[in-house]
């Protein structure tokens, strides 16, 4: 009897502490997600009720005409084509170069190998702004300033020494015993490489895909540097153009912002599974 | 079959063969990993090593440069008061955000990890913030931080707070950033989640049994096995806080009256808009030292705070 009385309380508690627990975790949810509604509600807006007190959340009437607008007073479209163009060329250099490295430093045995992981891993501590500005000066004796070579060359050259690390840790989980069979069969190794090891690891070059697209989708520091010409801009410049010179149209500000997280969003929603596989796994963030 | 004879050679001429002999695994590997290594060499050391000598240098990218040996840094030093402004600004929000972050991310973490339902669902929610970043957000807060109708004024005169003109405000607009940068604590979530994971139930079990309450075993326990995270997380955080950029560059070009100056900010407009190529480069390496001195600064005291498993400790 005593026993139940306690056990009785107990859970009584626990109820109590569970509905706190859900409380706040709800609490902490509408928080994070506002930022969002409130972009896209703005964007859907009047003038008018921008700036109305109380709070407009749903628009009346909703200005879905506020899209095309923001769209076509700059040239959205060509910022989006070229946007989309650096990050496929980033992403199909970074992982072909990153994943070679990583199948040297998971499989092959050579000596300096430890070395030169460290080295790699040492350059995740490397601040961009001290190479920031001889880099500018090296691209600009190349006569690159002003094309996209300054964004898309270095990936092609092992890229983050992130993608490297990462695509590393999944390759040790492969068995090796694997390799070993290949090579009997008469595999070489890089066959190996690519027969075995690309294949068995779709998801965690997934995540890398994935991690380099958020990246140079949304990279402003760099493009801002390299790039001049209006034609030639990324959407994040394209963004900051616009804040520049249409401060005060909020609504069309905010439509062109929700355009240029949407496919930052979706690339997350359906690959989200293989990002936060991949946040977990090395400890770090893109 | 090999002979013993055959054997014997084969060492003899492994020995024999120089240091730079590299056999076919070895050739492969060295191929393999030469990309990066040009790309380190020609896009990373080099540029690193070339900015030491150009902060020797007065070089305003149209006339050749002009070595003016530690000019450049004793400027910084006494003769330009927005320097340290700068390194106050950022060291500021960064010892102030940085730990936040990691706070709050720990709490969410240990909130989810309270067995709740539909935990998938509310990782994702509260990661949302994550994936997007740069100029979309800067806008985005922009109009969140209006002294006259942002959200978070209208939230605060519900009850009955007149808030700030958050951004154009001396007083308030670093507090701006650090919020800002609160919203996009769901990366350390999924970390801690996995870490407060990873912590063997028994050590709570045996701990009940001695009579720990809750608050005993959050410190004694889940802390110090969940510190290795925190430790890497803290480095990461305060490397990528002392970079800052975009958020100050957009929302307030440094001020109210450079009160906001990131030194990544100075640094641009140094280098990008008064082309002072050298002083640029002179300031990048103050920045890449402090950055390092903070983070060896940080690895010594780990020592006293962090817990490795399995390590032997003199007490």
């Amino acid at each position: 009897m005593v026993v139940r009385s306690i056990s009785g309380s107990q859970s009584r508690t626990r109820a109590f502490k569970m509905t706190f627990i859900y409380l706040a975790l709800a609490v902490g949810m509408v928080i994070v997600i506002l930022p969002f509604l409130w972009m896209v509600s703005t964007s859907l807006k009047t003038p008018a009720d921008i700036f109305k007190i109380p709070t407009v959340w749903i628009p009346n009437p909703i200005v879905w005409d506020n899209y095309p607008n923001s769209m076509t007073i700059l040239p959205f479209g060509r910022f989006i084509l070229n946007t989309s163009k650096i990050t496929g060329l980033a992403v199909v250099g970074a992982t072909f170069s990153g994943s070679l490295a990583a199948f040297a430093f998971a499989r092959l045995r050579w000596r300096g190998r430890n070395f030169m992981f460290v080295l790699v891993l040492s350059t995740l501590m490397l601040p961009f702004q001290v190479i920031m500005i001889p880099q500018f000066i090296l691209f600009r004796e190349l006569e690159w300033l002003d094309t996209y070579l300054p964004l898309v060359v270095p990936a092609f050259f092992g890229g983050s020494a992130f993608n490297i690390f990462l695509l590393r840790q999944y390759f040790m989980t492969i068995s090796p015993e694997l390799d070993d069979a290949a090579i009997i069969d008469g595999c070489s190794r890089f066959g190996v490489y690519w027969r075995i090891i690309l294949p068995l690891s779709k998801a965690a070059l997934m995540t890398v895909v994935i991690f380099i697209v958020q990246n140079r989708w949304q990279s402003f520091l760099v493009p801002l540097i390299y790039l001049f010409d209006q034609k030639k801009y990324t959407l994040a410049l394209g963004l900051r153009l616009f804040q520049d010179q249409y401060t005060t149209e909020w609504e069309l500000m905010m439509a062109a912002a929700t355009v240029s997280m949407v496919p930052v969003l979706l690339v997350f929603y359906f690959g989200q599974r293989y990002f936060i596989q991949g946040v977990v796994f090395t400890g770090v963030k893109g | 079959m090999a002979t013993l004879q055959e054997q014997l050679a084969t060492t003899s001429t492994r020995k024999q063969k120089p240091w730079f002999y590299l056999n076919g695994e070895e050739r492969l590997a060295w191929l393999l990993v030469l990309p990066w290594i040009i790309g380190f060499l020609a896009f990373q050391l080099g540029p690193m090593l070339a900015s030491l000598g150009l902060s020797l240098t007065e070089w305003r990218m149209f006339t050749p440069p002009q070595f003016i040996g530690l000019a450049n840094y004793a400027e910084m030093i006494s003769g330009d008061p927005l320097v340290f402004q700068a390194f106050k600004v950022t060291t500021i929000y960064s010892v102030v955000s940085v730990p936040m972050r990691i706070a709050l991310g720990v709490l969410v973490a240990l909130l989810l990890n309270a067995s709740v339902r539909g935990l998938a669902f509310i990782r994702t929610v509260y990661y949302l913030p994550a994936t997007v970043s740069g100029v979309a957000v800067a806008m985005v807060w922009l109009l969140i931080l209006n002294g006259d109708f942002g959200l978070l004024n209208r939230a605060l005169s519900l009850i009955g707070i007149e808030g700030p003109y958050w951004l154009t405000d001396t007083r308030t607009v670093l507090a701006s950033f650090i919020l800002m940068s609160l919203w996009g604590v769901g990366a350390g979530i999924i970390i801690y989640l996995a870490g407060l994971q990873g912590v063997p139930n028994e050590l709570y079990e045996a701990a009940e049994v001695d009579g720990a309450d809750d608050w005993v075993k959050f410190w004694k326990i889940t802390i110090p096995m969940i510190s290795p995270v925190l430790f890497f997380q803290f480095v990461i955080g305060m490397i990528d806080a002392l970079q800052e950029f975009a958020g100050p560059f957009i929302m307030t070009q440094g001020g109210p009256g450079n009160a906001s100056l990131f030194v990544m900010l100075y640094l641009f407009r140094q280098g990008f808009e008064f082309f002072q190529m050298g002083y640029a480069s002179a300031l990048a390496w103050v920045l890449f030292v402090y950055i390092m001195l903070l983070t060896l600064f940080i690895i010594r005291s780990s020592a006293v705070w962090v817990y490795y498993e399995g390590e032997v400790r003199g007490s």
